[in-house]
């Protein structure tokens, strides 16, 4: 009370006038106090309130029945939303008209999970059950939402410019050092990468920094971490500050537009019944301001690519970005259709989809807004398998071709968008085994030519395929032995610059994975997993070995983004051996970090060391006392063979440490 | 460093044994005759014939004349060194498991396993200055609390006052050795969680190490029996043994039989696992075993050390310098 007073006076205000009564405070449980934590989160995401009915929603625009039909109308409705979900018991209400006796048109159904109804509430609405009756659905606490709406419109806040960090900071390093992030345990790094001194150094690290995993924007602005409440990112010069946060509950995957303007997340959910399939809620937030662009939910049947008729599952990223770095369109397949929305407005080109039947894939050209489908085989061969290009917006198809006898194709784009590898697999005539060949589109030519292009030996499996980045050649490891072969070929020969041509092949080699170096003209033959862990630093300009390396049981390799390094680590399939080395573009091993080493405990180590000095001393002292004990044992034998146990191995560890050579002069003349 | 293979045996080998001054090192398998090598370069002595079962435990006296074996056919027999004479046969109505010489070489313990309506025992016997004067008398037998549970390993403590077992009920027992008085047993919730397949005692009798099923080792002392470390492996471990040199202990082990069929095929993979003594931390190992490894030694110089294998084979290893400047 007194400090109540005191604060009085300071302000001028006289305490007695006050009319206690009339102060009252604001509503809800925080008066009016919002904490800091909670203020942006809760503002863009208004989570549900714990009214007890968000399982409930409300179907308007039933048909006004007489008592005889109620039943009926009551059956046609449960038979529609029980498909949707598990109706609670008694969930199922149709309010009557107390003068009339008759349904008042509308009825309240509830599910016993909110997923349920919100999903009940998107196939419902607009369901036409007959010409004059169109439902229209609403979750119950929608209601409560609509009818809160202001009346008035308020401006909104207009937040003060805040100069933020440079967050291309580490583009401008002196020591033109790239940024690179590793986790380990539970502790995230970013360091920069050193060659020169042989070791990275540390920018930040932080502790419980993410709870699944990080990732890099594509440009390398910023770093993303993925949270139990959605996705945060993070820049900054050394800081790593917070810049912003994108609340998306139990997020699981996350995928940058490769311009770095749109964040797509990610989360799947446990159907209540489960004989359905997952639900996916996808959201795509504009990065710099956090919100919300477009979401989509749907069952994760509708997300699945064309799949081969068995478990359909989401592939990742399900929204593939396409027309270069503006981030203009993006894509995602469906069954029949390929749904192509513009980021402008976030809908569909033209409100609609792209219908192609039975289409199995589809990937962007890097660079132009071309997009190439393949659409597989029927009927048993009547229709054949198709691979087309179709320019967006215009959804013109620019070039097609059919082709015969598939059983699969995967495409492969050159990272410049002038080259299209479609790889083909086909049965032989006898269809009891597949061969493969490569269909070569040339996109930036007129008319698009292509070319077709087989193996050598038309029986080798093709293990990887692989473009140069920004150039013209691509690198193929094809055999069936534990040791297959590598080809080399160019789309642009010495004479003919119209046809493929190869390079060389090189037999025998012990990798199963290629790495192009990010700016070309260098190439790692890596044999992950499997293979130990070989890796060859091969120059396809010079087309011979640089030097070879080897990782043991590594499993991933990354080039930094210029082409400088590379680091090939061991991720924590193994206990032992994690970490990392870094080497140079030519196979120079540069310096490596063993994670579970690395950053140890000081403190740890130090008390571990000091406890068992402890022991050692009272183990010295008991060995003293019992002594003599041991020589009787010993019928006195002991002591001198004992002491000169002890000081035998003093000596021995001094000749350990002191390693000494004498070169003995020799007198020839003798 | 490049081991030295050592091919004597038939069958597995069970465990290994340097002598005291650390130039040889004794050998039991399951193939009923014992060897004995010279420690540095790995040439075979000798073998010691008379066995009619499998060998699994050895020790040899402080100066090098007597060796003690206990065999599964049911004896444990005495043995000149130097001319692989059998000097005495004590019998027992079941398998001996574990023998180990007291300080003095005045007694040795003997365990037996639990066969048909015996249970499994501890006994100790004295052993004479004269081969001529040895009597089989017992000057005590312990009965194993667990009688059908087998005692894998039974030591005497410093000092001869106590004996430590460790065995398959996965408990560390300490015995008086004057009365046979249980005095200490190990704890269940910190102790081994399933059978206890080693144990091996520092230089100075003052820690031991057990290694067991539950794929960790753990460091006694052995005047309390106080937990002092515990070393975790993803095998399960079958061997152990301590550093006389350096703070480094070895475990080495093998597969549950269940994995066999599911393990890498990659021949010489099986491997002895050095870990600092203090920071139990895993600093390397030494792989070339083509089977689990069932028995492991430090040469007590700790310059080298020896491993036994399910393949039959000794592996005898000098270590390059490098491992002695290992920096942690």
């Amino acid at each position: 009370m007194a400090e109540v007073e005191a604060t009085a006076d300071r302000l001028g205000i006289d305490l007695s006038g006050v009319d206690w009564d009339s102060i009252h405070l604001p509503p809800g449980e925080d008066f009016g106090i919002t904490s800091d934590d909670d203020q942006d989160l809760l503002r863009d995401d208004p989570l549900e309130f714990e009214t007890g009915l968000q399982n409930v929603i409300v179907v308007d625009n039933l048909p006004i029945v007489p008592p005889e039909k109620f039943e009926k109308l009551e059956g046609v409705v449960r038979k529609i939303y029980s498909q949707i979900g598990t109706i609670k018991e008694d969930g199922l209400w149709m309010p009557l008209n107390p003068d009339t006796q008759k349904t008042l048109g509308y009825c309240f159904i509830e599910y016993t999970t909110q997923q349920e109804a919100e999903l009940a509430r998107e196939k419902t609405n607009g369901y036409k059950l007959d010409r004059s009756h169109i439902f229209s659905v609403n979750l119950f606490d929608d209601f409560d939402k609509y009818m809160k709406v202001p009346d008035e419109w308020t401006p909104a806040e207009i937040k003060p410019y805040e100069a933020k960090e440079n967050l291309q900071h580490w583009l401008t390093d002196e020591k033109a050092r790239d940024q690179f992030v590793i986790r380990a345990g539970t502790d995230t790094e970013v360091l920069w990468n050193d060659p020169r001194q042989m070791k990275p150094e540390l920018v930040y690290r932080r502790a419980y920094w993410t709870d699944s995993f990080v990732q890099w924007s594509p440009l390398g602005t910023y770093l993303a971490t993925v949270h139990r409440q959605g996705a945060a990112v993070w820049g900054g010069a050394t800081a790593f500050n917070r810049l912003q946060r994108y609340a998306h509950p139990q997020v699981k995957l996350i995928d940058f537009s490769p311009g770095e303007k749109y964040l797509v997340t990610y989360s799947s959910h446990e159907p209540s019944n489960p004989r359905d399939t997952h639900r996916v809620v996808l959201n795509i937030f504009d990065v710099r301001s956090g919100k919300v662009m477009r979401d989509f939910k749907g069952n994760a049947d509708e997300f699945a690519t064309g799949g081969t008729g068995g478990v359909a599952a989401v592939s990742w990223p399900v929204f593939r970005w396409g027309g270069g770095k503006d981030d203009k369109y993006f894509a995602r397949i469906g069954k029949n259709i390929i749904s192509v929305y513009e980021s402008e407005t976030f809908t569909l080109i033209d409100k609609k989809s792209l219908r192609v039947e039975n289409v199995m894939d589809f990937t962007w050209s890097p660079t132009d807004p071309i997009l190439a489908l393949f659409v597989p085989e029927l009927g048993g061969g009547n229709q054949p398998a198709r691979v087309s290009l179709v320019q967006i917006p215009s959804k013109e198809e620019l070039r097609q071709k059919n082709l015969f006898s598939v059983s699969d194709c995967k495409m492969y784009w050159q990272s410049n968008g002038d080259y299209l590898a479609v790889k083909v697999d086909r049965y032989t005539k006898t269809k009891k085994s597949t061969y493969t060949g490569f269909e070569l589109f040339r996109i930036k030519e007129r008319d698009i030519p292509i070319e077709v292009l087989e193996l050598e030996n038309k029986n080798d499996k093709i293990v990887a395929f692989a473009w140069e980045p920004k150039g013209h050649r691509f690198a193929v490891i094809h055999g069936d032995s534990p040791r297959p072969d590598i080809s080399f070929y160019t789309m642009r020969s010495g004479h003919s610059t119209g046809r493929v041509s190869k390079l060389t092949t090189l037999k025998g080699k012990q990798a199963n994975a290629l790495y192009w170096s990010p700016a070309g003209r260098f190439i790692i033959l890596a044999g992950l997993k499997g293979f130990n862990g070989q890796l060859e630093f091969y120059n396809v300009d010079e087309l011979e070995t640089m030097a070879t390396g080897e990782h043991f049981m590594a499993t991933d390799i990354e080039w930094d983004p210029t082409g400088r390094y590379v680091s090939t680590s061991v991720t924590s399939v193994h206990e032992m051996e994690n970490g990392f080395n870094i080497w140079s573009f030519n196979g120079k091993l540069l310096y490596r970090i063993p994670r579970d080493h690395f950053y140890q405990d000081r403190e740890k180590r130090k008390k571990q060391q000091e406890e068992w000095d402890r022991w050692v001393k009272e183990w010295k002292r008991l060995q003293e006392e019992e002594k003599v004990y041991r020589q009787k044992l010993r019928d006195g034998e002991a002591s001198d063979d004992e002491e000169e146990e002890y000081e035998a191995k003093e000596v021995e560890v001094e000749e350990v440490l002191e390693v000494t050579e004498e070169i003995v002069a020799y007198d020839f003349d003798q | 460093m490049r081991p030295i293979l050592m091919k004597g045996h038939e069958r597995p080998l069970t465990f290994l044994k340097y002598n005291r001054e650390g130039d040889l090192l004794f050998s039991c398998a399951k193939d009923h005759t014992p060897n004995v090598w010279f420690a540095d370069n790995g040439e075979r002595l000798g073998t010691y014939k008379g066995h009619n079962g499998a060998v699994w435990c050895c020790d040899v006296s402080r100066d090098s004349m007597c060796l003690i074996t206990g065999s599964a056919d049911q004896s444990v027999k005495l043995w000149n060194v130097q001319t692989g004479a059998q000097l005495y046969s004590f019998s027992f109505d079941s398998p001996a498991r574990s023998v180990d010489f007291s300080v003095g070489n005045k007694l040795a313990v003997i365990t037996t396993d639990p066969f048909m309506e015996q249970t499994a025992a501890i006994h100790v016997k004295r052993i004479a200055e004269d081969p001529s004067d040895q009597t089989s008398e017992s000057v005590l037998t312990i009965k194993a609390p667990n009688g059908r549970q087998r005692i894998n390993r039974a030591v005497w403590g410093p000092l001869n006052r106590t004996i430590i077992s460790a065995g398959e009920d996965a408990v560390v027992r300490i015995w008086d050795s004057e009365t046979g008085k249980l005095l200490k047993e190990s704890e269940k919730e910190t102790g081994h969680q399933k059978p206890i397949t080693s144990l091996s005692k520092s230089s100075d009798w003052s820690h031991f190490i057990t290694g067991s099923l539950d794929k960790s080792a753990k460091l006694w002392d052995s005047r309390t029996m106080t937990l002092i470390k515990t070393y975790v492996t993803e095998r399960p471990v079958n061997a152990c043994d301590i550093s006389p040199l350096l703070d480094h202990v070895v475990l080495g082990g093998g597969q549950d039989a269940s994995n066999v069929t599911t393990t890498d095929r990659r021949a010489g993979k099986f491997e002895a696992k050095f870990f600092h003594k203090i920071l139990q931390e895993e600093i390397g190992g030494v792989k070339g075993h083509f089977g689990p490894i069932n028995a492991l030694a430090f040469n007590p110089d700790g310059r080298s050390f020896s491993s036994g294998g399910e393949d039959g084979y000794v592996r005898l290893h000098h270590f390059d310098p490098d491992y002695f400047n290992i920096k942690m």
